[in-house]
C-alpha cells in the first residue's frame, strides 16, 4: 500500500470546462441509469486532463456530479496511484517504469538522468516544468525500458535517447511516442520473423465460409 | 520456418501493426466472417464447441473458458447478465493484452458479441487499464467503426443485441483480480471480494457476470470459424491452442510473439526472441509467466515446455506466458526484491497478512540484496512468505509469495555467500546494524 495525501496547498474552486462536462455527460451514459457512481474513475481522470492534478475542490465536485457521498471519491483519488494528487510540471509529467523487467534492462539509468535533470522524485523541477515519478509496471515489458511522458509511452529508451527526448519536451516539441530505435510496435528488432505469409492478407480470408461442426438441421 | 506454428494457423494477423487495425482491414483479415451464422446458434453449442477446443483463460489462471461460460444462469431474469473484459493489464512481464487492443480491436469485439450470446449478456464491459491511454482511444475508435457498420448495439446484423462500452481503471494492480475489478467498475477502491457469491451468481451491480482476459476472449471468434478441432490440435491434452508469448529482460530481441502451446522454452527463446544475451550457456533462470510465478534455472528450461501441466509440475506455472529472462550478470536477488516492492506498492490493504507481509518481505529482500541479514531470517523470510501465501482473499499474497519461494528453492546458496561475504567484510559490524533497524 502507499500513502497518499491531498496536497496540502488547494485551489479555492473547482468547475468542469465546457468540452469536459461533454464528455463527463458519455461518461455517464455508459453506465445503466442510477449506476452513474461507476463513472468516477473516468472524472476523476477528466479533472486530472483539465487541470493536472485532482485537488479537494475537484473532488467534492465530482462527488456533486455523481450523486455520491464526497470520502468516496477521496477513497478513490487516494487509492488509484495514477491520479496525481499535487501540482505537476507544466511542460511534462515523466512517469519511469522501474518494475523488474524494466530494471533488468536499465531502468535505473533513466532514473538517474530524471534524478540529475529533474531533481528528486515526486516533486517538480525548480522550473516547474519537468515532475517525475517511479512508477510500477506499465505493461510494455518487451520494450523496455520505457517511461510514459504525458500518457503517451516512449520506448527501448537508454540514457541518450531519453535525454534527448527530454530536451525535446523543454523546447516545447511533441515526440512521436513509440519505440526509439524503430521497433514497429513489438515486433523484433530488425523486422518480424513471423506474419510474413502474404496470402493471410490477400483477402482470402473474407470470403464466404461454412462455419464447422454446426448442429444438423433436423435436431434444430 | 521459427518456432512451430504456420503463419497460416495464427489467430493475431496484425500483431505488430504492420496492417489496417480498422473495420476494413480486420474484415479483410478473416474478421466478422461468418458471425451471423455463429450468433444463430444456441449458447449451449457456442459453450460446446469452446469447451471441446479445450481453451484455458489467458490471464493467469488457466481455468477453462467454455465451462467458466456454463455457469451463467441459463435464464434471463429481471437482473441483466454483463460480460466484463480483463484488459487491466499490469503484471511484470506481460504485454501481450496491449497488442490485441491496438492492433486487433475487432477481433476483441467480434469475440465480446459472441461470448455474450454465449452467456446470454447484452452488455460488455472492457476494462481497460487507466494508463493505456493510446490502447483505449484505438479500442474506442473501433467499437464506433462497429457501432456505425450496424455489426454491435441494439438492433445490429446479427440479431443479438449487444452494448460493447470501454471502462477504465486508475492503475491498480489488483483490479487485475475479478472481484476487484467488479469492485472498481461499481466505483469503488478496488478491494477484491469473498467469494462466494461468484460473479457468475452475483457480480457487477448484483448481476450474474462473467469475467474473462482479453486474449480469451479474442481468440473465440477465429475458434468458431475454424473448428474446435483445430485449435485443439495444437499443444497438449490439457494445454491446448495457440497463445500469445512474450519476453522481456536479457534477451537479444524482445517481443510479442504468437505460437503454439507446447513450444519448447529453449526453441521459443532461441527463434523468437533472438536468444539469450551472451548465448544460451549464459542464461541462468527464466520467470515463464509473469512475475508472479516462481522461477525455474537454467539446468531445467533445457527441456521445459510451455504448458499448464509441465510448467506446474516444475513448480512454476505458465501463467500470462510471458517470460522474464535473466542471464548470468543479472543480480537475481535485486530483480526479485524489486518485485516484493511491487507488491508491497500494490497491495490493496484489505487482508492483514498481505498488507503488512508484503511491506516486511520488501524489507527483508532488501537486505538479502546487499547481505546485511542473519543467516538464520532465510528460514524466517520463508515461513513468513508461507503464512502469506493463502491466507488473503484473493490471489495478490500468493502471487507475493511465489517469487520468493522460487528463488530460495533454487539460489538459496547464492544469499548464503552474499550474507557471509557480507560479514567478512573488515571492520563491519553486520549484527550491530541488523539490530539497530
Amino acid at each position: 500500500m502507499s500513502v497518499r495525501r491531498l496536497s496540502p496547498n488547494q485551489p479555492e474552486s473547482f468547475a468542469f470546462s465546457a468540452e469536459t462536462l461533454k464528455q463527463v455527460k458519455s461518461w455517464i451514459a455508459n453506465y445503466p441509469p442510477g449506476k452513474q457512481q461507476s463513472a468516477v474513475i473516468p472524472l476523476l481522470w477528466l479533472v486530472q486532463k483539465q487541470e493536472g492534478w485532482v485537488s479537494e475542490p475537484a473532488i467534492r465536485v465530482v462527488a456533486e456530479t455523481l450523486g455520491m457521498p464526497v470520502i468516496r471519491v477521496l477513497e478513490n483519488a487516494t487509492f488509484y496511484t495514477m491520479f496525481m494528487l499535487e501540482p505537476v510540471g507544466t511542460t511534462a509529467l515523466v512517469q519511469v517504469c522501474g518494475t523488474t523487467p524494466c530494471m533488468l534492462r536499465g531502468a535505473g539509468d533513466l532514473i538517474k538522468v530524471c534524478k540529475s535533470r529533474i531533481g528528486p522524485h515526486d516533486h517538480r523541477s525548480a522550473d516547474g516544468k519537468f515532475y517525475w515519478q517511479e512508477v510500477e509496471c506499465l505493461g510494455a515489458c518487451s520494450s523496455a525500458p520505457m517511461a510514459a511522458i504525458n500518457d503517451y509511452y516512449y520506448e527501448d529508451l537508454t540514457a541518450e535517447t531519453f535525454e534527448k527526448l527530454l530536451d525535446d519536451f523543454a523546447a516545447g516539441k511533441q515526440p512521436a511516442p513509440g519505440s526509439a530505435i524503430g521497433r514497429q510496435c513489438a515486433a523484433p528488432e530488425g523486422g518480424p520473423q513471423t506474419l510474413t505469409d502474404p496470402s493471410l492478407y490477400d483477402g482470402s480470408r473474407a470470403k464466404t465460409i461454412k462455419i464447422p461442426n454446426l448442429p444438423s438441421k433436423e435436431k434444430a | 520456418m521459427v518456432g512451430i506454428l504456420q503463419d497460416q494457423d495464427r489467430i493475431f494477423t496484425n500483431l505488430y501493426g504492420l496492417h489496417d487495425w480498422g473495420l476494413e482491414g480486420a474484415k479483410a483479415r478473416g474478421a466478422w466472417n461468418g458471425t451471423a451464422d455463429i450468433i444463430a446458434q444456441t449458447p449451449e453449442w457456442i459453450c460446446e464447441q469452446i469447451k471441446a477446443s479445450g481453451l484455458r483463460g489467458r490471464g493467469g489462471a488457466g481455468f477453462s473458458t467454455g465451462l467458466k461460460w456454463t455457469f451463467m444462469p441459463k435464464q434471463e431474469s429481471e437482473r441483466p447478465h454483463y460480460l466484463v473484459v480483463n484488459a487491466d493489464e499490469s503484471e511484470p512481464g506481460a504485454c501481450k493484452d496491449r497488442e490485441i487492443l491496438r492492433n486487433d480491436p475487432h477481433l476483441l469485439i467480434e469475440g465480446c458479441l459472441i461470448a455474450c450470446r454465449a452467456i446470454r449478456a447484452h452488455t460488455a464491459y472492457i476494462y481497460v487499464r487507466g494508463e493505456y491511454v493510446h490502447e483505449r482511444e484505438r479500442l474506442q475508435a473501433a467499437i464506433r467503426q462497429a457501432y456505425e457498420a450496424k455489426l454491435v448495439g441494439p438492433g445490429n446484423i446479427h440479431g443479438w443485441d449487444c452494448d460493447i462500452r470501454v471502462h477504465h481503471g486508475g492503475g491498480a494492480y489488483i483490479c487485475g483480480d475479478e472481484t476487484a475489478l467488479m469492485e472498481s467498475l461499481e466505483g469503488k477502491k478496488g478491494q477484491p471480494r469473498l467469494k462466494p457469491p461468484f460473479p457468475a451468481g452475483a457480480g457487477i451491480w448484483g448481476s450474474p457476470t462473467t469475467i474473462n482476459n482479453v486474449e480469451s476472449i479474442s481468440v473465440v471468434g477465429t475458434i468458431l470459424r475454424r473448428g474446435a478441432t483445430w485449435f485443439a490440435g495444437f499443444g497438449t491434452e490439457k494445454s491446448t491452442g495457440t497463445k500469445l508469448f512474450a519476453a522481456s529482460g536479457h534477451v537479444n530481441k524482445p517481443c510479442v510473439v504468437e505460437d503454439a502451446v507446447g513450444i519448447p522454452v529453449k526453441q521459443l527463446i532461441e527463434d523468437h526472441f533472438g536468444g539469450v544475451r551472451g548465448g544460451w550457456g549464459n542464461l541462468k533462470a527464466v520467470i515463464p509467466g509473469g512475475i508472479s510465478v516462481r522461477m525455474i534455472p537454467a539446468s531445467e528450461c533445457e527441456d521445459a515446455v510451455m504448458t499448464y501441466e509441465d510448467l506446474q509440475a516444475r513448480g512454476s506455472g505458465l501463467g500470462t506466458g510471458t517470460m522474464i529472462v535473466m542471464d548470468k550478470d543479472a543480480d537475481l536477488v535485486k530483480a526479485i526484491a524489486r518485485a516484493s516492492y511491487f507488491y508491497k506498492h500494490e497491495s490493496c490493504g484489505q487482508c492483514t497478512p498481505c498488507r503488512e507481509g508484503t511491506g516486511w518481505m520488501w524489507r527483508v529482500m532488501e537486505r538479502m540484496v546487499t547481505g546485511e541479514a542473519e543467516m538464520s531470517e532465510i528460514d524466517l523470510l520463508l515461513d513468513v512468505a508461507s503464512q502469506v501465501e493463502g491466507h488473503t482473499i484473493c490471489g495478490l499474497g500468493d502471487a507475493a509469495a511465489w517469487p520468493i519461494q522460487g528463488l530460495f528453492r533454487h539460489f538459496r546458496h547464492e544469499v548464503e555467500d552474499r550474507i557471509t561475504q557480507y560479514r567478512a567484510r573488515p571492520g563491519v559490524y553486520a549484527g550491530a546494524k541488523v539490530a539497530a533497524e
